[in-house]
């Protein structure tokens, strides 16, 4: 846990950094007769970002917080693998959804998830990453009319168009 | 009593055999789409919209009345058995509706929330039935020196939410005040904090990206890793016994169920601020006025009654602005409202008195929609349990296609999506050192609110802080009075804790 | 599927759909030619609930009820930065045929003050400018104001201390009000706020002094008789407002419209052009759009192709002019 607060308190102090000067694009003062400029808002919450990364930091040093004094590790082995490999496939289903679409990318993330994370028999890991994109499809894509991703135009064309004839 | 006839003429109307139908369809639609994540009422209300053709207007806005209604039951129902609130207005029931989940009390969680909406609606009707006019006048006499003061209260009340650490809970509520003024500087008109100049980032960022990222991805995450993803989330049954024992035992909850009631009513009727507001600040109030405050946040029924109470108060409580005055209190009003304009019906003052019967009819179907959406909502619960007894490892990665899908849904940008992944792993990998993320979802709520109603103060006052004390409506110093008691409940922790310290010494 | 059969299907939930899903599909639209394949994106460039979202969703409903397209048209609020987000959405569209937009006068606003993004409005495909709203001089009625005089008079007595509220900086209303500041030689202080309709009830409610909203923002407090209006930007008097004078008549040529247009990604086909053209020729025509532009003091016929796009280069050119009167760019 140790290290890991203070990684974390010097990343977010960077990331403060980084805000108060992205919110400086906007005047930061105070304009006569006006209040503050638009960028000032921001800038000063940032620098009270910045300000409580001090602290936290400040309290590091002196062991004050619960996290600077365990000694425990921040993940363990275990934890970590399951970290990794579920926002891992997350990333990836996010990723390939730009590509094959929702409906792409929604069953194999299902099946690398239950059969792979979860073990569960084939039957199961089908019935689930059939009906879901199912049930997704005509819930979202036709009766909300909300219409979710669908990849490249190729796979909109050759697969949806017929399903959008038939259904709208 | 001219009230109580115009009463019993909108019920004859509510209870024509169309407008029956139309209401439990209504409330059983927004049931559906306040359970998915990221679908609120506003979607909900949008979408249906064009559907007002088909049935006359009175029996059009009933239907989308009472699906408003449903999606505000329906709201509670993920935020208890996800942990992921179902829509903005919901976010507060999360905090103690998931704990009380994990410890098997979901039917309770459930019962309770669908009995507080319960009373929450009722109470707000009536007062809405008793006090419109009035009301309605105060709301619109209301202007930003207020609004400001009201969100500094807000963030008053809810200064004990936050967690032990004050350096980290401070660091919370600021990231999310800056998170929250990314997009559009409405007094500038220019753009600020487009990061990367990414175009996603020109609308800002929606305050469901942030909540379904730390409350959906990263609470799962935490989930996974504190139970080695061996779990079943839940053990709950339910019978009709232990709805009964669950409905008995809610007794003791009745004065939060009427706070909230109230404090959402009132919220809920000034224009610009809404449910989501109201729900919040209900929490932020129930927890100060507990006797035992450290219990909220680890599964105590009156942090689920608080906010379910006051979402719904507020939800009626935003129709009235809008009906009398055109000014939408909230988003999914803005929507119906633009539903009556579609049918040639003006909101505004005189609405009152040129189409009572639209009016009255519209308030009996509130009371209709009340009692609907609780039994459909009761009759469902052992559906939810059940969906709880999967195994982890089917509900945690359906649950992540949720959370992608309701990201997505309200703007209809990847770019939201990728958001809501960095939120949810930067929240869970900052859980874990303690950073408390509700401050941060309370800020990016209020945010929006409270910067420009503080800047347009400025502007009239010429840049002086007085015009937040010094400000008048009629007489009554409004603002000051509203900054009074924020700074006392800024003060109350404070003295509790001198107290506290005082006492073993003396 | 129809709307009613959209309904019973989220009622039943979720595992009765597939049963439903193969109901009737009816569709009289016009049959030749061009149709959408799939639903057709229709991007709205404000935020949900403001005049320019009812309108896309009011001629949303009236294309759904008269069928005049064989797929639904969605849509989706893109009201980020002025509407900059929705510009460059289309243009990253470009050559798309299912890509459609709502626009206001941000159209020509936004890539003149931001000409980064890259925008040239004149490659949009011009489909259907649907109306032109209105502006007027509103005062609160408790006010003893009646007339533009007592207007300028009340003005130049408070000084800067004149609140005039309005939407965003930039936009609209403070160009109007720059108008009125400099040609009448008054220091009226623009406060702005989010929407028309919360500027509306900002002056309803006395928390500010003036206003230049659209009737359809302070029809209801007008017909409450807590507002007045002194007078109209515009050519001719308005239908509804027939004792209101139009600043022309008064000696002062300010004429301002809001554009409410439909415009289609860059590069769409010529056959899908024809379609949507049509489509919005027939929703102007229609006796709802007709009724909700009398009663909403909306003007302006429909105007297409090559005459639209003449329109937006003598508006651009206005805009261009105010804006630089003003400061907002150089």
């Amino acid at each position: 846990m140790r290290p890991a607060e203070l990684i974390m308190a010097v990343v977010m102090a960077f990331f403060s950094l980084y805000l108060m000067w992205k919110s400086a694009e906007l005047p930061i003062g105070w304009i006569p007769q006006e209040g503050p400029g638009g960028g000032a808002f921001p800038f000063w919450l940032a620098a009270g970002m910045l300000a409580s990364c001090g602290v936290v930091i400040a309290r590091w040093f002196m062991r004050a917080s619960d996290a600077s004094r365990s000694e425990e590790p921040y993940m363990d082995g275990p934890s970590f693998r399951m970290f990794l490999l579920s926002a891992g496939s997350l990333t990836v289903m996010i990723g390939l959804i730009h590509i094959i679409g929702v409906y792409g990318a929604v069953p194999l993330f299902l099946i690398f998830y239950m059969r792979y994370m979860g073990r569960h028999s084939w039957i199961t890991t089908g019935a689930v990453a059939g009906i879901t994109p199912v049930v997704t499809f005509l819930f979202f894509d036709i009766a909300l009319n909300i219409t979710l991703p669908k990849g490249l135009s190729v796979i909109e064309e050759q697969i949806f168009y017929p399903l959008y004839d038939i259904l709208l | 009593m001219e009230i109580l006839n115009l009463l019993l003429d909108g019920f004859a109307i509510a209870f024509e055999p169309l407008n029956l139908v139309v209401i439990v369809l209504g409330c059983a639609v927004g049931l559906f789409v306040g359970a998915m994540p990221g679908l609120g009422s506003v979607n909900g209300v949008a979408i249906m919209l064009p559907m007002t053709f088909l049935v006359p207007p009175t029996s059009a806005i009933i239907f989308l009345a009472a699906l408003y209604y449903g999606a505000m039951y329906g709201g509670a129902i993920s935020s208890i058995m996800l942990g992921i609130p179902g829509a903005s207005t919901a976010v507060a029931t999360v905090f103690d509706g998931r704990p009380l989940a994990m410890k098997g009390m979901a039917d309770k969680a459930l019962v309770a929330a669908a009995t507080a909406s319960f009373v929450g609606g009722t109470i707000s009707v009536v007062l809405f039935t008793l006090f419109a006019p009035p009301l309605a006048e105060v709301a619109l006499r209301f202007g930003s020196p207020e609004i400001f003061a009201l969100m500094i209260m807000a963030f008053a009340t809810f200064i004990g939410l936050g967690g032990d650490d004050i350096a980290k809970t401070i660091f919370s509520i600021c990231i999310g005040l800056v998170m929250s003024a990314v997009g559009l500087d409405i007094i500038s008109g220019q753009p600020r904090l487009i990061f990367l100049d990414l175009p996603g980032f020109f609308h800002g960022i929606n305050f469901l990206v942030l909540a379904i990222g730390i409350y959906g991805i990263g609470e799962i995450l935490w989930t996974l890793e504190t139970t080695k993803g061996e779990v079943t989330m839940s053990k709950a049954t339910v019978s009709f016994r232990r709805v009964i024992v669950a409905l008995k035992d809610l007794r003791h909850n009745v004065k939060t169920m009427v706070m909230g009631s109230f404090l959402g009513y009132f919220v809920g009727i000034l224009p610009a601020a809404g449910a989501t507001p109201g729900s919040l600040m209900a929490y932020g109030m129930a927890k100060m006025i507990a006797k035992e405050p450290e219990t909220y946040g680890k599964g105590n029924i009156d942090g689920v009654v608080a906010p379910e109470a006051a979402n719904n108060a507020a939800s009626t409580g935003a129709m009235l602005p809008m009906l009398t005055l055109g000014i939408p209190g909230s988003p999914t009003t803005a929507i119906l409202l633009g539903g009556m304009v579609i049918w040639g019906l003006e909101p505004g003052p005189l609405l009152f008195v040129e189409h009572k019967d639209f009016v009255w009819g519209l308030i009996a179907s509130l009371y209709a929609a009340n009692v609907f959406a609780l039994l459909i909502n009761l009759a469902f619960i052992p559906l939810f349990l059940w969906v709880l007894k999967m195994p982890f490892t089917i509900l945690a990665p359906i649950i992540f296609v949720l959370c992608v899908v309701g990201g997505y849904a309200p703007t209809q940008s990847l770019h939201d999506v990728w958001l809501m992944l960095i939120f949810g792993v930067v929240g869970y990998l900052m859980r874990k050192l303690d950073y408390p993320m509700a401050p941060a979802v309370l800020a990016i709520v209020l945010g929006p609110l409270a910067e420009p109603a503080m800047r347009q103060s400025l502007i009239i006052s010429n840049g002086s802080f007085a015009i937040f004390f010094t400000r008048t409506i009629d007489g009554v110093p409004v603002s000051g009075m509203i900054m009074g008691i924020a700074i006392a409940l800024f003060l109350l922790p404070v003295v509790k804790t001198l107290r506290r310290k005082s006492r073993p010494a003396s | 599927m129809n709307i009613l059969g959209r309904t019973a299907l989220l009622g039943l939930g979720a595992g009765l759909m597939l049963g439903l899903g193969a109901a009737a599909v009816s569709h009289d639209a016009a049959a030749q030619g061009w149709e959408p394949k799939k639903p057709v994106e229709f991007i709205i460039m404000a935020g949900i609930g403001g005049g320019a979202d009812k309108m896309a969703r009011l001629m949303q409903t009236i294309i759904a009820k008269n069928k005049l397209s064989s797929k639904p048209f969605t849509p989706i609020n893109k009201p980020g930065g002025s509407g900059a987000e929705s510009l460059v959405y289309l243009k990253e569209k470009t050559g798309d045929n299912h890509v459609i937009m709502v626009t206001l006068n941000s159209f020509y606003t936004t890539p003149l003050r931001q000409p980064d993004l890259g925008i040239d409005i004149m490659t949009f495909t011009p489909i259907g400018r649907m109306a032109e709203d209105t502006f007027l001089l509103w005062v609160h009625a408790d006010s003893t104001i009646m007339n533009v005089n007592d207007f300028v008079k009340a003005v130049k007595a408070k000084g800067s201390d004149w609140v005039m509220a309005g939407t965003g900086k930039g936009q609209e209303d403070q160009l109007l009000t720059s108008f009125l500041n400099s040609g009448y030689g008054l220091d009226m202080k623009y406060v702005p706020y989010k929407g028309g309709g919360r500027v509306a009830k900002e002056l309803a409610g006395k928390n500010a002094d003036s206003t230049v909203n659209n009737p359809s923002e302070q029809l209801g407090f007008w017909e409450a008789g807590k507002t007045r209006p002194l007078a109209a930007f515009t050519a001719q008097r308005l239908e509804v407002f027939k004792d209101v004078p139009t600043f022309r008549e008064l000696g002062k040529d300010y004429v301002y419209y809001m554009q409410r247009s439909v415009v289609g990604a860059p590069g769409m086909s010529k056959e899908a052009e024809a379609f949507y053209r049509g489509v919005f020729a027939r929703v102007y025509a229609t006796d709802e759009w007709q009724a909700y532009m009398a009663k909403k003091s909306l003007l302006g016929g429909f105007l297409t192709g090559a005459a639209l796009k003449r329109y937006w280069t003598g508006e651009r050119a206005v805009h261009e002019t105010i804006l630089r009167d003003i400061g907002e760019i150089k």
